[in-house]
């Protein structure tokens, strides 16, 4: 489970993160919705050590991780995927799977000089790890391409792999849906319960397609503002007055009610 | 030319390029593999060459040396010293990107070559030091000649077999992966800072070895001889003709580019010779080599963006060549 306590953030004047308080629950899907420039990504890219924040604390099952770089929290079992995929492009999409697990002995120089037996056999098990993963996304067909050329789709399945190359325990999943197509969507939709169902994974994720949020998260967290508005399953936010307001003015929250 | 004439140079013609061989493929690590733009290959070069000058080298007043280790032990030693100096630059500049990387191993190459001028009781200043042993030197002519390019040979073989394997080791997949975008291999949990460290020390390292295996084929070193055009520049050059991030485009770069910049030097001499070239021009052709060389640089950019031998994904480890 993870907790973010009163985390501030600013960007000179401006205060990005406003004293954001919320927890995901171990097991759930949590959505993190809310307007552009709500601080979505700013407090993702805390929780995850891409940025430090100026006060508060993010907990991981109860211990203090606010001073972890981010390649320590993920050997935490906390991994992030990006808004923009991160892919390498230059590498082909299963050697992009295969650099993931942490501890390979092959990354260092003289296991590959002089241990050269350990470093092949385990490059063996990476292998069929990242085939695996591949044949769960249906990226099997594309295992030899470069990544970089893929669809934008296939890349955001791409990052969700990446994820599943680990031992993680929570999955930050930066708008995941943005720039997808109906189909890929449904299967990402499929994948992302599937993991949390028959692997236990604890997911969080910023998505601005309501329709996949609706169908995946609960609770549903709204942020404005740098803070959270409100909480609650998806039925509940969705007719929240304040919500309405954040999302449509003022107004249309009065229409809302009235219709 | 006679044909023994003619034979001994392309002894010291392919010595030549062994040499740049194990420059090139050090500088592909850093650059090839892991994007470091290091501008200051000159300094570790010349740290390598030098190092090995003074502790293989014959005893005098004015310098360091008379230590009379064996030609071996110079070469490891130069590789160690090299590696020293890329890991205190390391640590200091291996938090910069690229563009300030390159500003930083600038700098650092003019420290480095202002420390060989003017250090003299370490390196003789600007008179350099020479009668630098060679591990042949009781065989004669041609004959030590071919034997110090078969033992270059060697080393050029097993610098580019451990370069081979660690292309297609994790460890290199890292590297490569952090050219790529360094957040990402942040998020994978991966240390990114320590494996462009390792990457800048193993190629410095590889440069040391070069410059070292220089100073035993030429017997003789000083500041001059590592000016940035031809210890620095031309090594970019091979390399990024030949295909950076390939290993056998290192090799390939090593041979074109040497072969481009020493058949133009002959060929303005020739001219001049038999008088086609006016004197007052033949004393200027250096600087025409150079151009030469851009301008075959920009041709193989424009024809092939990513060198004779583009990069390609190395073949899997766990399965048979």
């Amino acid at each position: 489970m993870i907790e973010v306590e009163n985390i501030v953030k600013t960007f000179g004047g401006l205060r990005a993160v406003d004293d954001c308080s919320f927890q995901v629950p171990r097991g759930s899907i949590t959505g993190l919705i809310g307007p552009n420039g709500a601080g979505k990504s700013t407090l993702f890219n805390i929780a995850a050590g891409s940025l430090t924040p100026d006060s508060g604390r993010v907990l991981l099952d109860g211990e203090d991780i606010t001073a972890l770089p981010a390649y320590r929290r993920f050997h935490r079992g906390l991994v992030r995927t990006f808004q923009i995929p991160h892919e390498f492009g230059r590498m082909t999409v299963l050697e992009n799977l295969m650099l993931v697990p942490g501890g390979q002995s092959g990354e260092r120089v003289p296991n590959t000089l002089f241990r050269f037996g350990r470093v092949r056999r385990e490059e063996r098990e990476v292998r069929e790890r990242a085939r695996d993963v591949l044949e769960f996304l249906r990226l099997t067909h594309v295992s030899d391409e470069l990544a970089a050329s893929l669809s934008g789709g296939q890349k955001k399945l791409l990052e969700l792999g990446r994820t599943m190359m680990t031992e993680a325990r929570v999955v930050l999943l930066d708008e995941p849906g943005a720039g997808v197509n109906r189909t890929l969507l449904g299967h990402l939709a499929e994948d992302i319960r599937r993991l949390n169902r028959d692997r236990g994974y604890t997911f969080c994720i910023i998505e601005h397609d309501m329709d996949l949020i609706a169908e995946l998260c609960d609770p549903v967290v709204v942020m404005a503002q740098g803070s959270v508005l409100t909480q609650g399953t998806m039925d509940e936010v969705r007719h929240n007055e304040a919500v309405l307001e954040a999302y449509l003015g003022g107004g249309a929250a009065k229409e809302a009610e009235e219709a | 030319m006679e044909l023994s004439g003619l034979f001994s140079y392309f002894v010291f013609f392919l010595s030549m390029v062994s040499v740049y061989a194990v420059l090139v493929l050090g500088l592909n690590i850093q650059w090839g593999y892991n994007g470091q733009l290091n501008i200051g290959v000159a300094a570790f070069f010349a740290v390598g060459a030098y190092t090995t000058a003074i502790v293989t080298g014959p005893a005098s007043d004015n310098y360091l040396g008379g230590f009379g280790l064996p030609f071996l032990v110079g070469l490891i030693l130069a590789m160690v010293v090299a590696g020293l100096l890329a890991l205190l630059v390391g640590l200091i500049t291996v938090n910069l990107r690229s563009d300030y990387l390159a500003i930083a191993t600038i700098g650092i190459a003019e420290i480095v070559r202002l420390v060989l001028k003017n250090e003299g009781w370490l390196t003789n200043g600007v008179r350099g030091i020479s009668s630098i042993p060679g591990p042949f030197d009781g065989l004669s002519g041609i004959t030590e000649g071919m034997a110090y390019l078969v033992t270059l040979l060697v080393f050029v073989a097993g610098v580019y077999w451990i370069c081979e394997r660690l292309f297609r080791s994790p460890w290199a997949r890292v590297l490569r992966a952090i050219r790529a975008n360094e957040d990402a291999v942040r998020a994978a949990g991966k240390n990114v800072l320590l494996f462009r460290l390792e990457a800048f020390v193993l190629g410095s390292m590889f440069m040391g070895l070069g410059g070292a295996l220089y100073a035993h084929f030429v017997g003789f070193v000083s500041p001059g001889a590592f000016d940035p055009m031809f210890a620095t520049f031309v090594v970019w050059v091979m390399l990024i003709a030949g295909g950076s991030g390939n290993n056998r485009g290192a090799l390939l770069g090593a041979l074109v580019i040497w072969a481009v910049w020493t058949l133009s030097s002959s060929m303005i001499d020739a001219l001049a010779d038999i008088g086609l070239l006016p004197d007052q021009l033949a004393t200027q052709a250096s600087a025409l080599r150079i151009f030469l060389i851009g301008l075959l640089l920009e041709i193989i950019l424009l024809t092939r963006r990513e060198g004779l031998l583009p990069e390609r994904p190395p073949k899997a480890i766990d399965r048979a060549d």
